[in-house]
């Protein structure tokens, strides 16, 4: 089964991947009548060319290191948690009635308790779809769906009838008191005494995401559970014989898993805007698919397919406002790298494999 | 709650299903055949965009149905080049398509009419017309039946009836041609198939294009039938609703019927009675929403009788050497 060296399998299979999903965009700029390399400049200009754009882009790429987190875990085990968007949703639910519950003095003090409700509202979301996987053998795909459109459906109920202050119309809950704002970037780097990305919207979440990277690491690749996770991920009949149990893995997957969509809430609700409105999370659930996909479900991986992400969905905003490209670009990306990436994995593999065969032969 | 509000509603009910009903029967001819397609949503989609786009241009509700089929029929072929010629994951690929219909449809909105997305209002011939069934006037007198019958059944565009005639057709096509027979063997068990000299790839591409051509009528109804143009994300959902009655129909034409009829009649009230008032508890319309998915849930973790998929769906068929 040895086709290919492993450096080629991690790196080189995710950037043709990559590269054939920019020349189909290119192509289809093109085939708008506008210019695929000014869009790139523009891009590039937009989203990394300033510590304006940068604040921008490490914002959405903190979203996208949870949600890309959320899918590889369940991944590892098997499982495509296709829900993040919904645990997502839910985490925000969780930050906003954290935060709003108590008067909190200190956003030191705010921070793990949001954070803790966060994590503990998506990986309940998650719940329900990974014991009716394990237990009634209902695919976690289809279920995890429909509890996307079920956290939507009560979230928008939470909003307009029980979190809604008195007297707005507004379908959001009332602004999170001022010690609980969360540092942004800007703020800790003026501390520092840098004039740096003023007025955008990155915090102190970047270093949680960055965190939770290490720590998912510690998981799958140090620690008993995550071999678990891996051991059946790769075969559920060896993982039974090995006395593994398929619903505590499949329940704790999707656990840890919802619980990293959810804790992207921190960054958009508490670090952004601060009050949860509708539809806050925009899609990012959907995008750690992408993510995860892209980064080959490793830490690393996911961490810079998310900061490639955060880069285009900035870089998506500067073209909306600069060119005529509206930033429904980003999501025909999106679709691309998943396709790519994920469901023509072998077209893009084949040729690979067959290329180091012919390389091998020439060598031996 | 008088004989007209049930009329009404039963009508209105009749029109939201119908693109939940072609969508389902898409959906069924796919995974019954051992492809799982969650890209419904986006071959609608894009059908819808198609099919609004040249009914403006031409001014024909039939071109515009064309170009639907057309629109659809090609993220079908797609997800078949993925899912079948390299045995990728058909879930992913469905995502794929879903994201990527979401995309060029407002791309390619804002690139040819320049209205963020949207086509400009259809009218005319450029939608289809309500069809007025025969001696539906002249029956309406009559109490009940005659006002039922000319109201309810009558009145409807076309693509209605041929949504509810495609049940029936499924039935037949599936339960008693031959081609039906191997449909339901490929999707069950595809090596006894290819053990008998039938192509599986070939079996399922067929299944696969029957569904991207419904998922294209029902784009196009949506957008020329129901509305009057495009909007995007217009299909708001329904292809997930359309597979949440596949399983909650159990993989079967008729139940395929039932189930989106139930749907339909669900987004009907929820239209109607935004907080629907049972004395004892006011129901919000968010509730009424969510309900088809959460019945979908409850149907699929076998509380009310099991859902069972196609034993082979969502496997790629890799032939023995």
């Amino acid at each position: 089964m040895d086709k290919m060296p492993k450096w080629a399998d991690v790196i080189l299979t995710p950037l043709i991947s990559l590269i054939l999903a920019m020349a189909i965009s290119a192509l289809v700029i093109l085939a708008i009548g506008e210019s695929p390399w000014m869009a790139l400049k523009t891009m590039v200009t937009g989203a990394l060319g300033s510590s304006y754009g940068w604040g921008f882009t490490l914002y959405y790429t903190t979203n996208f290191i949870f949600t890309g987190l959320a899918v590889s875990v369940a991944y590892h085990a098997g499982l495509f948690n296709i829900g993040g968007e919904g645990q997502a949703a839910m985490g925000g639910l969780g930050v906003a009635l954290v935060v709003l519950a108590l008067p909190w003095p200190h956003w030191a003090l705010a921070l793990p308790a949001a954070a803790a409700g966060a994590a503990l509202f998506g990986a309940l979301w998650a719940l329900v779809p990974a014991w009716l996987q394990a237990r009634r053998g209902s695919h976690v795909v289809i279920t995890t769906i429909m509890f996307n459109f079920i956290a939507a459906a009560l979230l928008n109920y939470m909003l307009v009838n029980v979190l809604r202050p008195v007297g707005s119309m507004d379908p959001a809950s009332a602004a999170f008191p001022p010690a609980a704002h969360l540092p942004k970037l800007s703020e800790m780097a003026l501390g520092l005494g840098i004039e740096w990305g003023r007025n955008t919207p990155a915090n102190i979440t970047f270093f949680i995401a960055i965190a939770a990277c290490f720590l998912v690491w510690l998981l799958i690749w140090r620690m008993r559970l995550g071999y678990e996770i891996r051991a059946f991920g790769k075969s559920e009949p060896a993982a039974l014989y090995a006395g593994i149990s398929p619903l505590r893995i499949t329940v704790l997957a999707m656990l840890v898993s919802g619980a990293l969509a959810g804790m992207m809430a921190v960054n958009n609700v508490m670090g952004e805007a601060e009050r949860l409105v509708l539809n806050a999370v925009e899609g990012a659930g959907f995008i750690g698919i992408a993510v995860a996909l892209m980064g080959r479900n490793h830490p690393l991986g996911v961490f810079l397919a998310a900061l490639l992400f955060g880069f285009l969905y900035q870089g998506g905003g500067e073209l909306a406002l600069w060119t005529s490209i509206p930033r429904e670009l980003i999501v025909v990306i999106q679709a691309l790298v998943i396709l790519f990436a994920g469901a023509l994995d072998n077209m893009v593999r084949m040729p690979l494999e067959r290329l180091f065969a012919a390389l091998r032969r020439k060598g031996a | 709650m008088d004989f007209a509000t049930i009329l009404q509603i039963l009508d209105s009910a009749m029109r939201l299903m119908t693109p939940l009903l072609l969508a389902c029967l898409a959906g069924l001819y796919s995974e019954r055949a051992g492809v799982f397609d969650i890209g419904l949503e986006g071959k609608m989609l894009m059908a819808a965009f198609a099919s609004a786009s040249v009914a403006y241009a031409t001014g024909s509700a039939w071109l515009g149905l064309a170009a639907g089929i057309a629109g659809a029929s090609v993220l079908a072929a797609l997800h078949g080049l993925a899912s079948i010629t390299f045995r990728g994951n058909q879930l992913i690929s469905g995502v794929a398509v879903n994201f990527l219909a979401s995309g060029l449809t407002v791309l390619l909105g804002q690139k040819i009419f320049g209205l963020g997305g949207r086509t400009p209002s259809l009218s005319g011939a450029a939608r289809f017309d309500e069809v007025t069934l025969p001696l539906a006037e002249s029956l309406r007198p009559l109490p009940v039946v005659g006002r039922a019958y000319a109201e309810l059944v009558s009145g409807h565009t076309i693509l209605v009836y041929l949504a509810f005639a495609m049940v029936p057709l499924t039935w037949w096509v599936l339960y008693r041609t031959r081609f039906g027979l191997r449909l339901r063997a490929v999707g069950e068990n595809p090596a006894s198939v290819d053990t008998a000299g039938v192509s599986v790839a070939r079996l399922r591409y067929g299944a696969v294009m029957i569904c991207g051509v419904l998922c294209g009528i029902a784009g196009a109804y949506l957008a020329t039938g129901i509305s009057a143009g495009f909007v995007r994300e217009m299909t708001a959902g329904r292809g997930f609703i359309a597979l949440a009655a596949l399983i909650f129909a159990k993989w079967r034409p008729w139940g395929a019927l039932g189930a989106t009829f139930l749907f339909g009649l669900l987004e009907a009230v929820a239209n109607r009675f935004p907080n629907l008032d049972l004395g004892f508890v006011t129901l919000p319309s968010m509730f009424m929403n969510a309900l088809p998915y959460v019945l979908t849930v409850v149907i699929l973790a076998g509380f009310v009788g099991r859902a069972i998929p196609p034993r082979a769906g969502g496997e790629p068929y890799v032939k023995e050497r």
